[in-house]
């Protein structure tokens, strides 16, 4: 399941949540991973947009990739402005073995790093500053050049 | 028509044209200097979904989406 916000995230509500909704399901693991707003370069926050079509698309995808494995993936995720030390970005592996979810949540983060259709802007000096240092251009980039 | 958005950070307004490939995009975007530091390392997916061929036939009603670096979390 894929949940997007208005602002920043909710995490004990929404650890709690998940826990809550699986906690009958018979699995033997839940892996979360929080993505906190840290303070660095003097940013007063950071902001996002999203591009819902694709995003759904590519985390449908690893939906499937992880029934395969008899695991389930939940993520969340902010629209607009988060500001420091609040999160932006929870994901969550349920598997029946840890070994799974454990592997699983880092290919999944590492992948959502370089795929999903989300962009990142600093939020500094009352601008709003898109983050390309920090980008990563998706696979296949360049058709048009 | 074939309606061509830039998402993200590209601050440029959709585009309606009367295009059949995405090679002919590439012609039209190359032209405009705004679009010169996007092109390289921009992403593109018809109808929502990315595709890796400039040769991409499109159709009346198409919808072309360009998309620059991502990093989300």
């Amino acid at each position: 399941m894929l949940y997007l916000y208005d602002g920043s995230l909710d995490v004990p509500t929404i650890l709690k949540d998940w826990y809550e909704s699986e906690a009958n399901s018979n699995y033997g693991a839940y892996i979360p991973f929080v993505g906190t707003v840290r303070s660095e370069d003097e940013i007063d926050g950071l902001s996002f947009d999203i591009y819902e079509p694709i995003l759904n698309k590519w985390f449908n995808d690893w939906q499937d990739k992880a029934k395969e494995k008899g695991a389930v993936i939940k993520m969340a995720h902010s629209r607009g402005d988060v500001m420091l030390h609040e999160s932006s970005y929870i994901a969550a592996v349920f598997s029946p073995k840890r070994r799974v979810a454990l592997e699983f949540i880092d290919e999944f983060v590492e992948d959502f790093k370089a795929s999903a259709p989300i962009w990142k802007y600093d939020l500094k000096d009352g601008q709003r500053v898109y983050a390309l240092d920090r980008s990563t251009a998706i696979k296949g980039s360049g058709l048009l050049s | 028509m074939v309606k061509v958005e830039f998402l993200g950070p590209i601050q440029k307004e959709p585009l309606e044209l009367d295009i059949t490939n995405l090679n002919e995009l590439a012609t039209i975007l190359q032209d405009d200097p705004q679009m010169k530091e996007w092109l390289e390392n921009s992403a593109v997916a018809v109808n929502d979904t990315l595709v890796s061929s400039r040769d991409f036939a499109l159709k009346d009603g198409d919808k072309v989406a360009l998309l620059p670096p991502v990093c989300g979390g």
